[in-house]
């Protein structure tokens, strides 16, 4: 038993020393840690982040690496789960010693671990979409997608152009909708709009009528919907069978053509902020974004399917993280923290960035495209 | 002391791991884990493997316990200890309200019922976004400190784990080997039985569903200072048949099979990484075949196994003996 235990033990003690020997012989690689939702009920977020990932780290180590160091990416699944997720992070940190963090498909498990990366003193761009992640900025934290202020923002925005003053509003009831509710009514009086009816629904409910009567009858000229998933696309089918005869405006949260499927004729003449990658086709040939988005739909559509914004934002923050590394000539945290601080002018797929140390997304209104759906299909109207 | 013996050699155990393996990540940080949940399964079995009654709503006090703690800390400066005491006091009074109700269910019923409590729970949590941050949560609670003594690092949550663990398994094993656990048993075996006896049956199956209740909620405020940061996402339906699966699995109607359940399944994601698009699967399928070839779970077979072999190398002079059940 003893002489097992030893010569087991001797072995490990080998084998950790032949790792310290062939590290040390290579130059050592930049750890790229990420932990993401790729399975649960919010894999459609983690997936195409993690196939990204691997498919740009894949090709940036095929090309020789950063400063001649190879990249190696160290990812865990969440399940969604914030709680699996902050022990993940703490492996990443501890165990894996990772140089900087690109991950947290959710808000939930993005929140949930920020305590713990700010005292790690480690660099960490989130992938999650809520506002609460960067306002207030923290020193360590980092994030990619728009907000639903920012939606909010663009559509108020719009509803301005076309004199609109009043505004009903409905809402999902998950997180998403809710979010996006709060920011919406936040944001209304600084657009001289009006919030005359704000009514929700269950993320499982198939008839909207009773919500949309009571609208019909508030006096509203447009209707906003912040929601996710299959409510908003039963909203519009049901605006339309009241024969309401106003402008319906969605969110970004159904920027996909899975909307239309679903909504069919119905959502001809609706509008919708959504990020530019939705579009890249049809932007001006003048539109820095229009390269950088088309390198990466084709690419990833080449080797996975449909492009998907959800992973455009792990491209972005793999880059701005990359940049910076590459620019810091070294992965000391403090240097590379301060340097994605210093990101100008990055152009990625969810806009383009400019970091301060007062904004820790760097992203304006201009990242978000107004849409109208024509024809079954997107259209941009600025 | 024999009936302590188990407890001496985990409280040894206990000890010994952080000494032996200062600043090791299973040890301190997923170990942390696995004792937090530990402390939910030893609630959990004395209710599920002791009393006979399933409950698939327990994260709903995991939750309150939690959210009691978080809120109170948080938005009305209370110190963290009064505000776990007041989840506590919460918890019980809630239990207590619920449990004649529901506890008067059986079987199926029982599980619809509890199955219900945790979800009303969990859409409260999500709902009442004024007072629970809603989905997007809570964060900023403070950490715990004991007499200054702060509670900031792995080692110490650890130990502050440890400590509440060994608490919550001594009152368990005190209970079982009790009148009350006398009771719960035979509660398990027949009700009509246990009542002509003269076995106050509700008042017994109230009783321990508060005890399991409570310990829950401990192990939630806990879990909310250590996190500092808490959502609904960590208290919903999923969490609760995790934790039906950990007493499931170590072995009904065994406090230490609790816990082995609750460590096993807080180890095994973490070591199935290396396996990374067929985790998942790898691990359901170490669940069913745990479970075809070990029914009485991993903790109580394993021990008859090694019994069985001891008595077998003893009866190169002896007869196999006769062993009492565990």
């Amino acid at each position: 038993m003893n002489i097992r235990k030893t010569l087991s033990a001797l072995a490990m003690g080998t084998l950790l020393g032949l790792g310290a020997l062939h590290q040390a012989l290579a130059a050592e690689p930049i750890k790229i840690g990420s932990f993401l939702a790729v399975t649960g009920p919010a894999s459609f977020l983690g997936d195409p982040e993690l196939k990204t990932l691997q498919m740009y780290v894949d090709e940036i180590n095929g090309k020789g690496g950063v400063d001649g160091r190879q990249i190696e990416l160290v990812h865990y699944d969440t399940g969604g789960s914030p709680k699996k997720a902050v022990n993940f992070v703490k492996r990443l940190i501890q165990k894996d010693k990772v140089d900087v963090i690109v991950g947290g498909s959710t808000s939930g498990s993005t929140l949930a671990v920020m305590p713990l990366v700010a005292k790690a003193r480690i660099p960490f761009i989130s992938l999650a979409g809520s506002v609460k992640i960067v306002v207030p900025p923290q020193k360590w934290t980092f994030k990619m997608p728009h907000t639903d202020a920012m939606a909010a923002a663009k559509i108020f925005g719009d509803m301005k152009k076309r004199g609109i003053t009043k505004v009903a509003l409905i809402s999902g009831s998950g997180g998403f909708g809710k979010s996006g509710r709060a920011q919406s009514l936040k944001l209304a009086p600084q657009y001289g709009i009006e919030i005359v009816a704000d009514e929700s629904y269950g993320k499982k409910d198939t008839d909207m009528t009773a919500q949309l009567a009571k609208i019909r009858d508030s006096g509203a000229q447009a209707i906003l919907n912040f929601g996710f998933g299959t409510g908003p696309a039963i909203v519009t089918k049901n605006v339309r069978q009241l024969g309401i005869d106003l402008p319906l405006y969605q969110s970004h949260g159904v920027a996909s053509k899975k909307f239309i499927e679903l909504a069919g004729d119905a959502a001809e003449g609706v509008r919708l902020p959504a990020a530019a990658l939705l579009v890249a086709d049809q932007l001006p040939d003048s539109d820095p974004q229009k390269p950088v988005l088309l390198a990466y739909k084709n690419k990833f559509e080449a080797k996975y399917g449909p492009v998907s914004t959800f992973g455009g934002h792990a491209y972005d923050g793999l880059f701005i993280a990359l940049e910076a590394i590459d620019r810091a000539n070294s992965t000391d945290k403090e240097k590379v923290r301060d340097e994605i601080e210093k990101t100008k002018g990055f152009i990625g797929t969810g806009g383009i960035y400019n970091m301060s140390p007062q904004d820790h997304l760097g992203l304006d209104l201009s990242a978000f495209k107004m849409l109208e759906i024509r024809n079954g299909d997107w259209t941009i109207v600025e | 002391m024999k009936r302590l013996t188990g407890f001496w050699a985990f409280t040894l155990l206990l000890v010994l791991l952080p000494i032996v393996f200062p600043d090791n990540y299973y040890v301190t940080v997923v170990g942390g884990t696995a004792l937090m949940n530990a402390i939910l399964a030893v609630g959990l079995n004395l209710l599920m493997g002791y009393a006979g009654q399933i409950s698939l709503g327990h994260a709903a006090f995991f939750g309150i316990g939690a959210y009691a703690s978080a809120i109170l800390t948080t938005r009305y400066g209370w110190n963290p200890w009064p505000a776990m005491s007041a989840g506590l006091a919460l918890t019980g009074v809630l239990a207590f309200l619920v449990a004649r109700p529901i506890l008067r269910l059986k079987g199926h019923y029982l599980a619809m019922a509890t199955l219900g409590l945790g979800i009303i729970v969990h859409i409260i949590l999500v709902q009442t976004e004024g007072l629970t941050g809603g989905p997007d949560g809570l964060s900023d609670i403070p950490g715990l400190a004991i007499f200054g003594w702060a509670v900031d690092s792995d080692l110490r949550w650890y130990i502050v784990m440890a400590v509440t663990l060994l608490l919550v398994l001594w009152l368990a094993l005190n209970i079982i080997a009790s009148r009350s656990g006398r009771a719960l048993r035979a509660l398990h075996g027949s009700e009509i039985a246990a009542e002509m006896m003269g076995i106050d049956t509700t008042a017994t199956k109230t009783g321990v569903f508060v005890i399991a209740a409570l310990s829950a909620s401990l192990a939630g405020s806990l879990f909310a200072h250590q996190q500092s940061f808490i959502s609904p996402d960590s208290f919903s339906f999923f969490f609760s048949i995790e934790l039906v699966t950990m007493v499931v699995l170590g072995g009904m109607a065994s406090t230490f099979g609790a816990i082995f359940g609750a460590v096993v399944l807080t180890f095994l994601p973490e070591l199935l990484v290396v396996f990374e698009d067929y985790e998942v699967m790898i691990f359901g399928a170490i669940l069913m075949l745990m479970m075809i070839f070990l029914p009485q779970g991993l903790f109580v077979s394993g021990q008859q196994l090694l019994r069985r072999l001891l008595a077998r190398r003893a009866t190169g002079t002896a007869k196999e003996g006769s062993h009492g059940a565990a």
